[in-house]
């Protein structure tokens, strides 16, 4: 197959045609080429199998602080010598003059049995002949020997031992050479090299999360579902009290809820609404309701506020409305809770409501997204009986998680708000659903807007 | 949902001939998620409506009928044996109602105790509503002599509260007990306190605060008393009939604790009817009365089918069961959850997206025709990223209490310090980073505003005043069909000189300018960002 070479590469191959080795830094020089072009020239003929690079590493040991301090006054046992022959015998004296080194001079001295001490004086008893570690200091001297060079082993661990005496440094080369079958390589083509990789460019694109939301959406929707839209600050009337949550439940609790540092709504529902509320929770929970508590106002914890609201203030024989939106939890950010996220909920009213179709429904919801296996298990919900949550298989993580509730919502509920056909009710997290769509196990990451995650985060297929 | 571990052995070892297999199919349709499973041990999640699902015995109960082990409702054998108590009429203005019970001849042992305490908290936490409507007292009924007397006692009587070694009075045991703590809000700020005395004038009980040290249970008790005081009978009755319920199934012989002159029915099956047809028509099944006896008679609920109706006979316990509809989800739990196969009817209705859908649909499908990627921030936001990091004063913010996190505190008013923050996190990646967000914003008013909002930015070296303006204009024309116009004025974060209104005739759209390069510094932001914002509805 005929290669096009960008002209670094022909450069480098002519080179190696004509010398059988060289090296990275020879190679910039000789084909007038700066270091970094050759380094990547090379990297490119390596990747192409073109040339062949042999990395080897040489040990040099050179001298340190101390070993520069011992080639020019002598190692500190040797200065203990001479101090004593230039007649110092005191150790007071002689640690005078040798300051730190007194007890590193010392060590050795004694060890070798050059040096005896009666009471306070010192005295040479051996005066030795340059030692192997004197010879090896200035066999190093000021520049640098390789490691494999060195003869006297003993004599570098024993320096070694020493602080800051020798240092070693790794020194890597490269051998490059042309591959087998390299060497004839026909340079007269030109053109550009179609086979490299080019840069990658981002396409703009909507959020993940909000693809998801719009996929389910569109999915609600073609099962014949209105969208109906509410606001994310409601009363505790709505949010609570008209879903038969008592109003010293502790669902209600600030632990839990977003309440609003702001008085009161002056009207939150019809004097209708509010009298049969208040009668249902006082029959139903046996306590005196409090319209002001009532009153309260907080960011939805859920959208069944939306929902029902909807419900008492549309009664109809037959309706499928959804509602999709934020809410909010007043919870620690963690990888598996936000305080904000969204839900969506579809309630169904009218014929063919029963807790089977809403089975079917749901089914179906799932089928549309791409899960398929799904089951059934009982659980509870305040505001509605019966209540179910289904489970979905997620084959990345291999197990059964628990995606949507639903229920029929009690007549505690309905009843008071006029409402008198059942309403069947469904929904849950969207975030839940996007991170399975998206093989995503921290929450946070929807919302924490990295640039890289927002260019490249793809769904799984 | 709370949660309680759960021996298998022990629970097969109640449940007699069962597989483990059997176990674990069933426990999800009781309506028990399993949440962990190591060895013997699972882990299980379970409704704050069913305390009595925090024991192991509540659970048999439950698996007894779905597995059709034992059908029909769990009565208690309540024999009179001669315990008495007399109630104080002092008693009614704080807290005026007692039932007890006495549980005779079971060795208790730790893991039992246990179990207790964790059912005795769920139901002080949802049905005593944190003690509040109803709290209880677990006794060593061996060191109480009977008769017992409910009573009211002054704030200076002195006695060893449980765990303590020293006598306290009441006062101090408010104020310097973690219990008298949490709960002292719940006595009447009147001088005196409900108290339970045994007939030697010993103080057994201050409720609902704590018991006394000299009733104490510990492991080898062999006979408790079990009392719970509060507002209104039905609560009371419904936490004392949960405790006994359970101590009975753990081998206990329960007997009440009478109040002369008084009936006593804590016990007492509640009669209840059900529409026959109700059931089938809710869950969309075809049952005939004697398949929903049966389906009752699985969920531990005896009944019966008349002409006309379904009598039921609801256990004391089950004070989660108000109403008919109660009634169809236990014939649907003991029909089996799994057996219902999903129905898909075809809609009668015709489905529509929300108002707001065409237009943010517009608006994404122009901004990303003109590079930009869209960004979600947080409604509720913090008070750095929306006012001290743009330099500005917060006005009047709409905040909520006692949030958890710094960084969720006030309902944003704008949607660009958002973006700006999302800039000063992406230093790292390559420029140009152009970014748009469609988001609701809020404003003080009584209700309060919601206004859904729209705003770009761009980042890069040459980003500027002119190329944001060509973006504006564009998408407003495109997805907003609107011929917008700038007219200087200053706005944070802009640059002064480098900033407008936007806007439609003369209507005011929103803002548009070059970001203060000064804020930028402060943000990190080491390249020119311009941007707008405007209102979409």
């Amino acid at each position: 197959m005929p290669q096009t070479f960008h002209e670094i590469e022909k450069k480098i191959i002519r080179l190696l045609q004509r010398m059988p080795e060289s090296t990275p830094v020879r190679l910039s020089q000789d084909a007038g080429l700066t270091a970094d072009q050759a380094r990547r020239g090379i990297e490119w003929l390596r990747l192409k199998d073109l040339v062949s690079v042999e990395e080897s590493s040489t040990v040099f040991v050179s001298l340190g602080k101390n070993g520069i301090l011992a080639l020019e006054d002598g190692l500190p046992e040797r200065r203990l010598l001479d101090a004593i022959k230039s007649g110092k015998r005191t150790l007071a004296a002689l640690k005078r003059t040798l300051g730190s080194d007194f007890g590193p001079a010392v060590g050795p001295a004694r060890k070798n049995g050059w040096v005896s001490i009666s009471g306070a004086n010192m005295t040479v008893t051996h005066y030795p002949q340059p030692t192997p570690e004197e010879s090896l200091i200035g066999r190093i001297g000021r520049g640098r020997v390789e490691m494999d060079d060195i003869e006297d082993m003993a004599a570098y661990e024993s320096l070694k031992m020493r602080p800051d005496y020798v240092v070693h440094h790794t020194v890597t080369s490269q051998k490059i050479r042309l591959a087998d079958g390299a060497g004839d390589i026909d340079l007269s083509m030109t053109g550009i090299d179609v086979t490299a990789p080019a840069p990658p460019v981002f396409a703009a694109r909507r959020h993940p999360l909000k693809e998801v939301i719009r996929e389910i959406r569109e999915i609600f929707v073609t099962l014949g579902f209105s969208e109906i839209s509410g606001r994310l600050c409601q009363s505790c009337f709505w949010n609570f009290d008209a879903l038969f949550t008592p109003q010293d439940h502790p669902a209600r609790r600030m632990h839990d809820t977003f309440y609003i540092d702001m008085p009161g709504a002056k009207r939150v529902a019809t004097g209708r609404q509010m009298r049969n509320v208040s009668r249902s929770h006082r029959d139903g929970w046996r306590y005196s309701w409090s319209p002001s508590e009532a009153k309260r106002l907080v960011l939805r914890t859920h959208t069944t506020c939306v929902t029902i609201r909807h419900l008492a203030d549309n009664i109809t024989d037959e309706a499928r409305i959804f509602s999709l939106g934020r809410v909010f939890r007043n919870e620690k950010v963690s990888s598996r809770h936000l305080v904000e996220f969204n839900q969506v909920e579809g309630v169904v009213t009218g014929q063919n409501t029963t807790l089977r179709d809403l089975m079917g429904i749901q089914k179906e919801f799932y089928r549309r997204i791409g899960i398929t296996r799904v089951k059934f298990w009982p659980t509870f919900f305040p505001y509605t009986e019966p209540s179910l949550q289904t489970m979905v298989y997620n084959e990345r993580l291999d197990k059964w998680v628990e995606l949507f509730g639903m229920g029929i919502f009690r007549p505690e509920v309905t009843g008071p708000l006029g409402i008198t056909r059942p309403v069947l009710a469904w929904g849950g997290g969207i975030e839940r659903i996007a991170m399975l769509k998206y093989g995503i196990d921290d929450v946070r990451q929807f919302y924490s807007n990295d640039v890289g995650w927002l260019r490249g985060a793809l769904p799984c297929r | 949902m709370p949660v309680v571990d759960v021996d298998l052995s022990r629970l097969q070892g109640m449940l007699g001939r069962t597989s483990r297999k059997r176990i674990l199919e069933a426990l999800p349709f009781l309506g028990l998620d399993i949440e962990s499973e190591s060895g013997n041990n699972i882990r299980v999640e379970y409704s704050p409506n069913r305390p009595d699902y925090s024991t192991d015995y509540g659970i048999a109960l439950g698996l007894e009928g779905l597995l059709e082990i034992h059908t029909g409702s769990v009565s208690i054998t309540a024999s009179d044996s001669g315990y008495r108590m007399a109630v104080d009429r002092s008693v009614s203005k704080t807290r005026p109602t007692i039932m007890a019970a006495c549980a005779l001849g079971r060795r208790l042992d730790d893991r039992m105790i246990r179990q207790l305490v964790a059912m005795q908290e769920d139901l002080h936490f949802g049905l005593g509503r944190g003690r509040k409507k109803s709290s209880i007292g677990i006794h060593d009924l061996d060191r109480i002599s009977f008769p017992i007397l409910y009573t009211t006692i002054p704030r200076s009587y002195r006695f060893v509260p449980l765990g303590g070694t020293e006598p306290a009075t009441v006062r101090q045991i408010l104020s310097d007990t973690e219990q008298g703590r949490s709960y002292g809000h719940l006595l009447a700020r009147t001088g005196r306190v409900p108290a339970i005395l045994d007939s030697t004038k010993k103080l057994i009980s201050l409720p609902p605060i704590i018991n006394s040290d000299a009733t104490s249970v510990a492991a080898g008790a062999r006979n408790l008393l079990v009392e719970v005081t509060g507002l209104d009978a039905s609560d009371v009755a419904g936490a004392l009939s949960v405790m006994s319920t359970i101590l009975q199934r753990a081998g206990f012989t329960i007997h009440p604790v009478r109040i002369p002159g008084s009936k006593n029915p804590v016990f007492a099956d509640r009669k209840m009817s059900l529409d026959p047809k109700l059931p089938g028509t809710v869950l969309g099944l075809d049952l005939t009365p004697s398949d929903i006896v049966a389906c009752l008679g699985r969920a531990r609920i005896t009944a019966s089918a008349g002409r006309a109706s379904i009598r039921c006979l609801v256990p004391s316990y089950r004070f989660d069961i108000l109403g008919p509809m109660d009634l169809v989800e236990e014939v649907a739990l003991g029909y089996g959850i799994g057996r219902m196969t999903p129905k898909l009817s075809p809609p009668r209705t015709v489905g529509n997206a929300g108002s707001m859908t065409a237009t943010a649909d517009a608006v994404d499908a122009t901004m990303i025709g003109l590079g930009y990627a869209e960004a979600l921030n947080s409604c509720l936001s913090g008070i750095d990223v929306l006012y001290n990091n743009i330099n500005k004063s917060p006005g009047k913010i709409i905040s909520v209490l006692d949030s958890k996190s710094r960084e969720h505190v006030v309902l944003r008013d704008s949607l660009i310090p958002g973006l700006l923050d999302c800039f000063s996190r992406n230093i790292h990646h390559a420029y140009p980073q152009r970014l748009y967000e469609t988001g609701t914003v809020f404003g003080p008013a009584d209700p309060i505003d919601e206004h859904a909002h729209f705003a770009a930015m761009s980042a890069h070296p040459d980003a500027c005043f002119s190329e944001i303006k060509s973006v504006l204009q564009e998408v407003c024309k495109t997805a907003l069909g609107l011929d917008i116009r700038t007219v200087p004025a200053d706005h944070l974060p802009y640059e002064p000189g480098a900033c407008a209104d936007i806007l439609a005739g003369n209507r005011m759209l929103g803002k548009i300018g070059q970001a203060d390069p000064a804020i930028l510094r402060g943000l990190r932001i080491r390249v020119p960002v311009a941007g707008f914002e405007i209102m979409l509805d």
